[in-house]
């Protein structure tokens, strides 16, 4: 299955209101989704006996930049009976409020090991997914202000009282 | 700055509640983050009735060192030591899968001499096979056989010799530049290999004897912890671990990068020869295939380096080095074999910039983590031991 084949599939069975775009500009193509249908797009994407995107390889929360306004999600999937790769993308645009992080819906519940790379990109990029079953933060410590991979952070000066040089 | 939304405290909270509210014949255990038995510093707090552990949180991040916001900062070249420390047991491996996607993404994978390749391939495989004698010497000590420890050590050490003779360094090599190497390799590193090979082989056979086929070894590990194939692919676990579950998946031959199409060998998967198919001494026993597998291939590359692509007096490693390393506006998923597994990068390069927008590292010991609290619950405290050894993970690489 080529990409347009699989692009073709996807529109046919949840129409272009939830497959919203495509980029060809890189080697690799990619699907640009709309946020909500992620998780029926993914478990279509595993189940379909025409696809079996069964692997996915990573899963990567993207800041588009201060100026952008725009928080995404980049799926990598594989298919490891088809030997297929597949990129989707969602993103949505945000204000960088704190207060309110960019939310999306989990895909823990199609692949597992979305688990801790979601808790991956909550805890480096302030990206919440709904419906994960246990978004703790994963590689800092719990009680970490902020979010470091978001292009505006500024390095904590402190952390508990304690001065980090 | 402090978050007032409780919507995203919730999880902490029921994480809180449940260790609060253990049953009082259970019994919330720290294993970690100085225990030996977990490989480096990850901390496992098991809810345990007795000896059966009823749960697992693994808690990781004690050597977070922010590889993805220093990749941010730094130039793609500049980034290679950084991807060295990672899975720092196979770093050749690592600066390889970074280098080889930064090149495609530039354009100039095919422009790279032959002989760089298979040099490239020659130190990648000693890499991996010093790194799964780590496994399978560490994974000993954990059983509770301290002999295979000292001589997996033993052979590992001419590995690390000979590619410190070669790169400098002893363990963080950043030998494998984008567009070549960093230098050729050293007059007479192939005849020390091909000594080293004659020495390793009868050594591996005599570890066989003495850890695969020890039959209290087998009682340790067959039918314990297993891992079916569905599980293994639904938690992203690659490398040994997916081929211990039954699945002929190995990046070097799907992807068919660098010279590994020009190259003949195996792919070791797990049988279930001791007990059940994906137990602990299935993944064992991939990792000793696979050295043998390496092994083959490492006197492939001699062959050729030996013979066709010889060392002349004008090649330089250096020679295809791009001047300023600036790839166009795109976004490029890389993925290669690790000694671990999957091992992929995540770029998204901007067009203007050196540095890189963004870039992500799927490492695969995080995702072969991932799997341990599904695998381990209900397990006895010992086989729990067995099970964290079987995965072979690097914390380097899980906290990145």
């Amino acid at each position: 299955m080529t990409f347009d084949d699989i692009k073709e599939l996807l529109v046919a069975k949840f129409g272009a209101d939830a497959i919203i775009g495509e980029e060809r500009a890189g080697m690799q193509p990619a699907l640009l989704i709309a946020p909500d249908s992620i998780v029926d797009v993914c478990r279509e994407l595993r189940d379909n006996p025409k696809t079996y995107f069964d692997f996915m390889s990573s899963l990567s929360g993207v800041d588009y930049g201060v100026d952008a306004c725009r928080f995404g999600v980049v799926y990598h999937l594989a298919s490891i009976p088809y030997r297929l790769q597949l990129t989707l993308k969602i993103s949505v645009e945000h204000d960088r409020n704190i207060q309110k992080l960019p939310t999306f819906k989990s895909v823990s519940t199609v692949y597992r090991t979305a688990d801790w790379h979601e808790r991956e990109a909550y805890d480096l990029l302030g990206i919440y997914f709904e419906g994960h079953p246990d978004l703790r933060r994963i590689l800092l410590p719990d009680d970490w202000e902020g979010y470091p991979l978001r292009k505006d952070y500024k390095n904590a000066e402190y952390y508990k009282g304690i001065k980090i040089d | 700055m402090n978050i007032r939304n409780s919507k995203y405290e919730e999880a902490l909270q029921r994480y809180h509640e449940k260790i609060a509210n253990a049953a009082t014949e259970d019994m919330v255990l720290n294993m970690g983050p100085q225990h030996p038995s977990t490989h480096g510093v990850l901390r496992l707090e098991l809810i345990t009735d007795g000896e059966i552990v009823k749960d697992v949180i693994p808690h990781l991040g004690y050597l977070h060192r922010c590889f993805e916001k220093h990749a941010e900062s730094l130039t793609y070249q500049q980034t290679i030591p950084f991807t060295d420390r990672m899975d720092y047991l196979a770093s050749m491996n690592n600066s390889h899968v970074w280098v080889m996607g930064v090149e495609r993404m530039l354009g100039i994978d095919k422009e790279i001499p032959k002989r760089v390749e298979y040099i490239r391939v020659l130190v990648c495989e000693l890499n991996r096979i010093a790194s799964h004698l780590i496994a399978i010497g560490t994974y000993g000590i954990d059983i509770g056989a301290f002999t295979p420890f000292l001589w997996c050590f033993r052979d590992r050490e001419h590995i690390m010799g000979m590619l410190e003779w070669a790169s400098g360094s002893r363990m963080l090599y950043n030998y494998i530049w984008i567009g070549g190497l960093f230098y050729d390799l050293p007059v007479g590193f192939e005849e020390r290999c091909r000594e080293f090979i004659t020495y390793f082989k009868p050594k591996m056979a005599e570890l066989n004897q003495l850890l695969t086929e020890n039959q209290v070894f087998i009682e340790r590990t067959a039918n314990v912890g297993v891992l079916p194939m569905d599980v293994a692919i639904n938690y992203g676990c690659s490398g040994p671990m997916l081929r211990g579950s039954g699945l002929k998946w190995d990046l070097r031959r799907i992807d068919n990068y660098s010279a590994y199409p020009e190259i003949d060998f195996d792919i070791p998967v797990g049988k279930g020869e001791m007990g059940t198919l994906g137990d602990c001494w299935d993944r064992y026993k991939v990792r000793v295939d696979e050295i043998a597998e390496s092994v083959k291939i490492v006197e492939q590359c001699l062959d050729r380096l030996q013979k066709e692509l010889k060392r002349t007096a004008d090649f330089d490693p250096r020679a295809k080095l791009p001047r300023k390393i600036t790839p166009k506006a795109q976004d490029y998923y890389i993925r290669g074999e690790g000694a671990k597994g999957e091992l992929g990068f995540y770029f998204i390069a901007d067009g203007k910039s050196e540095i890189p927008f963004r870039a992500k590292s799927r490492g695969p010991s995080f995702n072969n983590l991932s799997v341990l609290p599904e695998i381990a619950k209900g397990v006895m405290i010992a086989d729990l031991i067995a099970i964290i050894g079987s995965i072979d993970f690097v914390l380097g690489e899980v906290d990145r």
